[in-house]
């Protein structure tokens, strides 16, 4: 056991000096608020005051009303609530459209909330003063309740209702010593001035962290953000963050800090459609791509989008569909006209469909709405229907910069994502409005032509990275089977489309016809030539035997004539009693001798 | 807690009739700047209003619950419960002058 003591061993010293480094790092308390602690690397500064500032109306009592609710809720610290404007009743119900039950944090004693009211037109000012009556209610509340944070919401009112602006100063200088030295995480709201941070200059007190929150109006639509101004004794995130308030309430959006370090899969998804696989060599998009899917009015890029969503669907993976145009009823009735049933995948709970005008709050509002639907349904598979509507909400470099951060947080999750574009009719095609097609993976261009007095759909696979693609241009028909890529008929002037492919489909077939009659007829033709040589062949043959026979005929004549001859011959050398000549030579040489 | 109020509270002037000025002085803890304060405040009482008021002394300190009540923000604060409307004066109260114009006790002609 003594290595692994003395590993042991070692494991503790580091994590004590890693804890001596924490300790001596600023501690942070959690604000609870979603983005908010990214932003600020852990939250607010423990122990010390904060200061919220901006504009009226941008959001600051709900960032401070929040940052209290859930450090009582999920944290387990306690909370003050000091407000100088809104009553307990009014600040009880405007959070509680946010989903925080204040009435209940205030029985359960994790929250108090003491409303200070003074009236300027009650007070008589004589003589010296100060803010004693403050201190005591609010040293009353936190140790009634045992509070570890406090909200001062907005201080700066008291300006308005106490006459020495002097003394006031010194008192709040006391305030913020007398929360520190108490150790309350404090959050104090204060109001934009000219030219400050806070109209009476609070930033000068609470010098800890500063926060601003921006309330503008581009082009009637408001869009909410924050910026971390100073966070003393700690980095922070110094961009300004878009954040949203909603029925779950603040949440703030770090997308800046994305970057181009996802990884990249290699593994491929269907598009639904077994043809456009085959044009994206053979196996489709890659997952976790961004597709792009452009055209003109009524290309079928929706259908397009759709046959994706139900493929994804029907493998039980979560599609979220954000139409920007149509409803989700509309989408359904009008996908079902081509043989797609959304509805079943919708029951099924695998695809949402999520309706959204990009009008109605502003892009960064939507960004951050996606990014919240997007983390709830946690989906495979997203698509946007159209982005093109975007660019009417924001200018091109506001479109282009959400749209590349949602890419990027898209991306770093690893989910594919299809965009739908619109293009204008005069525009030129392969250009997308809002110029991000170089940051898109994988790009169909739907197109339509007109020729012969019709409009046909066309397909091109503009752009698909790591792949070979087709560059076949194809046309393709939206039918009650959903879309189907048809093969291709190229003529005189390209490719073939709607009659005039039917046209040549016909001619070819034709052709076809033809071409088979003429090698039918050949075929004929041979069989008959090879009947009239193998007719000629067997006459051949028979000529040839009747022949064959006629000459061994003759040949047997000539030998039994032969045999004849012979015979005679020996018969007569027998009558002569010569010699017969069968041993001939040396019986006729003998006979020579002899003679 | 009705026994701890009670001692928070300290009732000065005559305690039978109802008085016609009824006074609160809010302090927390027995300041110079406090003890200042009621001391003006009861020299301008029995110089102006003799016989016709009541002062309550409450401090904070002892009962911190009663500064919601009035809305309480400076110490000193002198609160003119009656006659109504509610008058505030913040301050120690050096000023009689002020005092009696903030009281309305100095009728306007002066």
């Amino acid at each position: 056991m003594p290595p692994s003591s003395s590993k042991s061993g070692v494991a503790a010293r580091r994590a004590s000096a890693a804890k001596r480094v924490r300790d001596v790092q600023l501690a942070k308390a959690p604000s609870g608020i979603k983005g908010l602690d990214e932003i600020t690397g852990g939250g607010l500064p423990r122990g010390r005051p904060t200061l919220v500032c901006g504009g009226p109306g941008c959001g600051k009592t709900l960032l401070a009303m929040e940052f209290l609710a859930r450090g009582a809720m999920e944290h387990g610290e306690p909370g003050v609530f000091m407000s100088f404007e809104e009553s307990e009743a009014e600040l009880t119900s405007n959070v509680a459209s946010l989903g925080f039950d204040v009435g209940r944090l205030i029985e359960q004693k994790k929250l108090a909330i003491d409303q200070v009211r003074v009236e300027r037109s009650e007070i008589e000012e004589t003589g010296e003063y100060d803010l004693e009556g403050l201190f005591v209610r609010l040293q009353h509340a936190v140790e009634s309740i045992g509070a570890k944070r406090v909200v001062l919401d907005t201080i700066e009112s008291l300006f308005a209702s106490l006459p020495n602006p002097v003394i006031l100063r010194s008192e709040l200088r006391r305030l913020f010593r007398w929360l520190k030295d108490r150790e309350l995480t404090a959050v104090i709201t204060g109001e934009k001035g000219e030219g400050t941070l806070t109209r009476q200059g609070l930033e000068e007190y609470v010098s800890d962290c500063v926060i601003f929150l921006d309330h503008r109006i581009t082009d009637q639509i408001s869009t909410r953000r924050l910026r971390v101004v100073k966070y003393r004794g700690s980095s922070h995130e110094t961009n300004e963050f878009p954040f949203l308030i909603d029925e779950n309430g603040i949440s703030v959006l770090p997308i800046t800090s994305l970057g181009l370090e996802h990884e990249a899969s290699t593994e491929r998804v269907s598009s639904g459609i077994p043809r456009l696989n085959e044009m994206l060599d053979g196996k489709g998009y890659y997952k976790g791509s961004t597709i792009l899917v452009s055209g003109t009015a009524g290309t079928g890029k929706t259908s397009m989008a759709t046959h994706l969503a139900t493929d994804f669907c029907r493998k039980g993976q979560r599609c979220l569909y954000f139409a920007f145009e149509e409803s989700a009823a509309q989408i359904q009735r009008n996908m079902n006209s081509i043989g797609l049933d959304l509805g079943r995948f919708v029951r099924d709970g695998t695809l949402r469909i999520v309706p959204a005008r990009p009008s109605a709050a502003g892009l960064e509002v939507l960004l951050t709405s996606i990014h919240q639907k997007v983390n709830e349904f946690e989906p495979q598979l997203v698509i946007m229907d159209p982005i093109s509507n975007l660019i009417t909400v924001g200018t091109d470099i506001e479109a282009c910069s959400m749209l590349t951060r949602m890419i990027d947080f898209l991306k770093s999750r690893g989910i594919t994502t299809l965009f739908t574009n619109l293009t204008a009719g005069t525009a030129e095609l392969e250009q997308t409005e809002v110029g991000i097609s170089s940051l898109i993976d994988t790009w169909l261009m739907l197109e339509v032509t007109r020729s012969g007095g019709e409009r046909n759909r066309l397909i091109n696979v503009i752009k698909s990275r790591g792949m070979a693609h087709s560059n076949q241009t194809s046309e393709y028909r939206l039918t009650s089977k959903g879309v189907q890529i048809l093969d291709t008929y190229l003529g005189p002037s390209g490719v073939l489309t709607g009659s005039a492919r039917l046209a040549k489909e016909a001619e070819d077939q034709a052709n076809a016809v033809l071409r088979a009659d003429e090698i039918s007829r050949k075929q004929a033709v041979r069989e008959s030539r090879r009947r009239a040589y193998e007719a000629r062949i067997a006459a051949l043959r028979e000529e040839f035997v009747a022949e064959d026979a006629t000459l061994e005929r003759a040949i047997k004549e000539e030998g039994i004539l032969q045999q004849r001859v012979e015979s005679d011959r020996i018969a007569m050398a027998e009558s002569r009693k010569a010699f017969s000549g069968k041993i001939d030579g040396t019986k006729k040489r003998g006979k020579g001798d002899r003679s | 807690m009705k026994k701890d109020r009670s001692r928070a509270r300290r009732k000065v002037g005559p305690a039978t009739a109802a008085a016609e000025w009824e006074l609160r002085l809010y302090i927390a803890g027995e300041t110079t700047k406090a003890l200042a304060a009621f001391s003006n405040l009861e020299q301008i009482c029995e110089e102006h209003l003799k016989g016709r008021y009541r002062i309550e002394v409450i401090d904070l300190l002892k009962n911190p619950t009663l500064a919601r009540g009035d809305q309480i923000l400076a110490i000193p604060t002198l609160v003119r419960k009656l006659p109504t409307p509610i008058k505030k004066i913040i301050g120690d109260l050096t000023n009689a002058e002020r005092v009696l114009v903030g009281l309305d006790v100095r009728p306007v002609n002066k």
